[in-house]
């Protein structure tokens, strides 16, 4: 209980501390953790991520796009497609290089599709850790 | 590009593996803890798989 009203209290750390490293770390999964000089975390991170986005996309999973309709179909494209773009320069390359897919039908095609979304949520945990980190939250 | 076709649990081992590694990287505070967090994790994700594979297998009888 007090260490919950402790946590609750702190301070944000200054931003100037951890803009960069949360920034990097979007654009580069597990480059927040280098700019931090946590090159072991950094590289388990960036393999991982990487490897499951790639492993998306061979499977030819579609990537989200932001949708108006119901509020299910709303939820559904606007969440997966924050959680494509949470994978920085892998989305933006996927997109600009013309590697998008589109929606399929097919068990492969909806793993691949929940690879490219957990990527981005991976990469947002990792963001949280540099963050944490950076603050001097974390070691 | 390539297209690369894998089975129901060679998918969900890859999802585990990559997952684990990653919630072991982020979730601990030292080096042994987050290996052991790592280990754990991918023992839960594979005890799922299993259990809900075979799940479905008597529920489909």
């Amino acid at each position: 209980m007090a260490a919950k009203e402790k946590a609750a209290k702190e301070p944000m750390p200054p931003i100037n501390l951890w803009l960069a490293p949360v920034a990097v770390g979007w654009l580069v999964p597990g480059g927040g953790h280098f700019l931090l000089k946590r090159r072991g975390r950094g590289l388990l991170l960036a393999a991982s991520i990487t490897c499951m986005f790639v492993l998306g996309l061979l499977m030819r999973g579609a990537m989200f796009k932001p949708q108006s309709g119901d509020i299910l179909t709303i939820l559904i494209n606007w969440g997966g497609f924050a959680g494509d773009i949470a994978s920085g320069i892998l989305y933006l390359l996927t997109s600009w290089l013309g590697y998008a897919q589109p929606d399929m039908a097919g068990a492969v095609h909806d793993y691949g599709t929940k690879f490219l979304v957990t990527a981005g949520l991976l990469n947002v945990l990792a963001m949280v850790d540099a963050y944490e980190i950076a603050g001097g939250r974390k070691s | 590009m390539p297209k690369m076709t894998l089975s129901h649990f060679e998918a969900s081992f890859l999802f585990a593996l990559f997952t684990s590694v990653v919630l072991g990287v982020v979730s601990k505070r030292t080096d042994r803890e987050r290996l052991n967090y790592g280990l754990y994790v991918f023992g839960c994700f594979l005890v799922a798989l299993f259990g809900v594979g075979w799940l479905m297998r008597l529920g489909h009888g």
